[in-house]
């Protein structure tokens, strides 16, 4: 079964043109004794939005995670199998984590803009690499606002506090930070669960604009979400030793009106539980 | 068998009566209990206002000391003793806290952050006099002569419990998802706490600094055997002797802090002592100024915060 | 799980098979008013077919209902949309009847060309297969839905019969070529009646498989 997946995700990554930008092979993590994720084997296309869905605790975060080893900050989580970006293993020995957290950026489910002004919250990053000039940052502050679907309400206060706007605003200005340092692929996690029916909206019309640039992976409970954004879906579960599994991985479309596995169908259709 | 709705219906009137008269009941003892609690507080502020406010003067704060039965004089000596010691005390405390904290909030399960805590609790427990006496043993002996800068670093040994635990407390208040954007960007763990959970937490971080600050400025016991008193010490005598004299800055500094310094508690000690009516006037006085500064330092960290927090929130 | 949903499905298809078994009465009315020459009972025919739309819109805006506050996946959102399509062919196979019962309305006093035998056949083989197909639908049994397009040759082979007995009733005499017509075009509804049974035996396949396709006939026309 594990190795059916392996195959039909490596041939249809192919299938689809879009050359994969990651993959995972045999991943599993563990944090102390206990095993969190097992045997997961996923390919994630370029420039497209890859959706984890699946119940609670099923390591859809933890998966997640290991695309920029945020898991490292957990103590005693240990990693196994490995994951690589356009043929470089992200877990090799003597990899700069630093530069792997630049070109894998992050978005968090709640909105966590720093307590300074929305101009330092997007300049933050690029002063990390020692982009001082002023005109420099004033450039690229406008720009990540702009693909953030932000400037045009906030250009006259960006040096209001980032704590000063509403949440949907919040989340978009976390978005133009991640998006200030130039990452190749931006990860979501559960972008839009702390936010109202509106601002949830934009941040998926923004979404779909970003795929043309970057490419997106987006971790969410919300299946209509899911299946309204996504062009893949990855259906995660616990097996019975608690650890996460891949069940399924295929076209969205597939996903949720014909799915392959019967775990997937009783998820999808709420019969889960 | 009733209901609920049957079984209460019965005397609602009644029940909404009696409820109304426990509520006033309720509310008018524990109005009462209040004002009971701050009777001591304004008692005391009434007195020490009552009884010294009589003394102060212009000269009050201005000037040194006189001789006995003569007119005029003042503690300034002690003003600016209080000010220079505790100034010195953050200086030392400060730095070495705030860092103890950061490391301690961060790394709580290691052999150094346990260390640091137990530590922390025990020094918070030590009694002023006896980190006067270590301070006296530690400088005072080595040095050869009481100092300002003994009696800084003996406050400062009291300001840090309540500096490290407090920042600590802050910084553990700061949402974790904030250090992992950080770190999810690429920042190093030190440019995260410096840039960005230090702002984070800094209110809290002054409202400790502040707190601790206004009990080193009272503290007597720690400064009666580090400082021993000056009734001539005169700060703007020694800057300006010194700027004509052309010393550096470090020699005048070096001046100021290496000699015994008086401070206001102390003073208040001292003239209380004494049989003097003037001088026992003059204790109450200084109370009263002991208390205004107080307070100012406790009502300045609560305006600092209410002006940063409405910065913030924008 | 999802208790009020899953009533709610229940619900959809019983009112399909309460709109099955009248379609499947009109059907037989109509060929049976025919063949006894009952205008009253045409006429009836006739207008009952406004309930068997009125009764098709109504499971069109329930299932449009469901669809929009259940947001139905995979397996349910087939079965929803297939009861969208059931609905429709079973409102076409109304207007079959329908025209039928036209016919015999339009023939008035007239005397049937023949007395009639295959035609009567064809309206019962046919309202069997509905009844069966709307059965395998509604309890989503497969194999069954796959053997009943089968079972169009035997309608189409009356068909056949019968087109070929009214051509000889024509060359014979050309004036019986009014009531010929009259009763080939009742046949031709309920051919093409068998064949819609066929579609919703496909659906019933899709629902189950995520396949749409042609199910196995043997049209030999």
């Amino acid at each position: 079964m594990k190795m059916e997946i392996a195959e039909s995700v490596f041939l249809m990554a192919a299938a689809v043109e879009s050359p994969a930008k990651m993959i995972v092979r045999d991943l599993a993590v563990f944090y102390g004794k206990f095993r969190a994720l097992n045997g997961v084997n996923l390919s994630i296309p370029t420039r497209m939005i890859t959706a984890i869905i699946g119940p609670s605790g099923c390591g859809k975060s933890t998966l997640l995670r290991s695309f920029n080893r945020m898991n490292d900050l957990t103590s005693n989580c240990r990693v196994e199998g490995e994951i690589t970006m356009e043929g470089e293993n992200l877990y090799a020995p003597g990899v700069d984590v630093v530069d792997i957290r630049r070109r894998v950026g992050m978005v968090f489910q709640r909105p966590n803009p720093f307590p300074k002004s929305i101009y330092d919250n997007v300049a933050y990053g690029p002063r990390l690499y020692g982009i001082h000039r002023r005109s420099d940052l004033d450039g690229i502050v406008e720009r990540s606002l702009k693909s953030a679907a932000l400037w045009d309400e906030i250009k006259d206060k960006l040096h209001q506090s980032g704590l000063s706007i509403s949440g949907g605003q919040q989340q978009r200005l976390c978005i133009a930070r991640a998006l200030a340092v130039e990452p190749e692929v931006i990860l979501m996690d559960e972008p839009a669960s702390a936010l109202d029916p509106i601002s949830t909206l934009k941040i998926e019309e923004l979404m779909q604009e970003l795929k043309k640039d970057y490419t997106i992976v987006i971790v969410t409970h919300n299946m209509q979400q899911a299946a309204r954004v996504s062009d893949f879906t990855a259906m995660m579960m616990i097996d019975d030793a608690r650890a996460g599994r891949l069940i399924e991985y295929d076209a969205t479309n597939i996903i949720f009106t014909r799915p392959k596995d019967k775990r997937t169908e009783d998820y999808v259709t709420g019969r889960f539980g | 068998m009733s209901t609920f709705t049957e079984l209460i219906d019965r005397n609602r009137i009644g029940r909404a009566r009696q409820r109304k008269s426990t509520n006033a009941l309720m509310l008018s003892l524990t109005a009462l209990l209040t004002a009971l609690a701050l009777v001591p507080l304004f008692w005391i502020i009434g007195y020490v206002v009552v009884r010294g406010g009589k003394s102060i003067n212009l000269d009050f704060f201005i000037h040194l000391p006189r001789p006995m039965g003569m007119a005029g004089g003042g503690v300034l000596h002690a003003i600016e003793g209080t000010l220079v010691v505790t100034l010195l005390a953050a200086v030392f405390a400060i730095p070495p806290g705030v860092l103890a904290a950061f490391y301690a909030a961060r790394f709580p399960n290691t052999p150094l952050g346990v260390a640091l805590r137990f530590s922390t609790d025990v020094l918070s427990g030590v009694p002023s006099i006896v980190i006067g006496l270590f301070t006296y043993a530690l400088m005072v002996k080595t040095m050869g002569h009481y100092s300002g800068l003994a009696g800084g670093v003996a406050l400062a040994f009291l300001m840090l419990p309540t500096i490290i635990r407090t920042t600590e407390e802050m910084l553990k208040l700061v949402p974790s998802t904030l250090r992992e954007a950080s770190l999810g960007l690429g920042a190093p763990e030190w440019k995260t706490s410096l840039s960005v959970l230090f702002p984070a937490a800094a209110n809290g971080i002054i409202t400790g600094f502040l707190l601790a600050l206004a009990r080193a400025a009272g503290e007597t016991a720690p400064l009666l055997l580090t400082t021993l008193g000056n009734e001539r010490f005169d700060l703007a005598q020694i800057i300006t002797g010194g700027v004509q004299a052309h010393q550096s800055v470090f020699q005048i500094i070096g001046r100021i802090i290496n000699q015994p310094l008086d401070s206001l508690p102390l003073t208040l000690w001292k003239y209380a002592q004494q049989p003097y009516p003037e001088r026992i006037d003059q204790s109450w006085a200084v109370a009263l100024v002991l208390m205004l500064l107080v307070l100012t330092i406790n009502i300045t960290a609560r305006a600092w915060i209410q002006v940063r927090t409405r910065r913030m929130k924008g | 799980m999802r208790k009020n949903f899953e009533k709610e499905i229940q619900h959809l298809k019983d009112e399909l098979l309460v709109l099955g078994s009248v379609v499947e009465a009109q059907i037989l009315g109509s060929v049976e008013s025919l063949k006894k020459r009952d205008l009253d009972a045409s006429r009836r025919i006739y207008e009952t077919d406004d309930q068997v739309n009125s009764k098709r819109y109504a499971i069109e805006e329930q299932v449009m209902i469901v669809i929009a506050t259940q947001q139905p996946m995979a397996h349910d959102l087939r079965l929803l949309a297939s009861i969208l399509e059931v609905s429709g062919e079973l409102e076409r196979m109304g207007d079959y009847a329908k025209g039928i019962a036209t016919v015999s309305i339009r023939m008035g006093d007239e005397p049937l060309l023949k007395p009639l035998i295959d035609i009567p056949r064809m309206a019962e083989k046919g309202a069997d297969m509905l009844h069966r197909a709307l059965g395998a639908f509604v309890h989503e049994d497969v194999e069954a839905a796959r053997a009943i397009p089968a079972e169009d040759d035997e309608v189409d082979g009356l068909y056949n019969q019968i087109y070929h007995e009214l051509m000889l009733f024509v060359i014979q005499d050309a004036k019986t070529i009014e009531r010929a017509n009259w009763l080939l075009w009742v046949a031709h509804n309920l051919e093409r009646l068998a064949d819609r049974v066929s579609n919703i035996c496909e659906r019933t396949v899709f629902i189950a498989t995520g396949e749409l396709k042609e199910l196995e006939k043997h049209d030999k026309k």
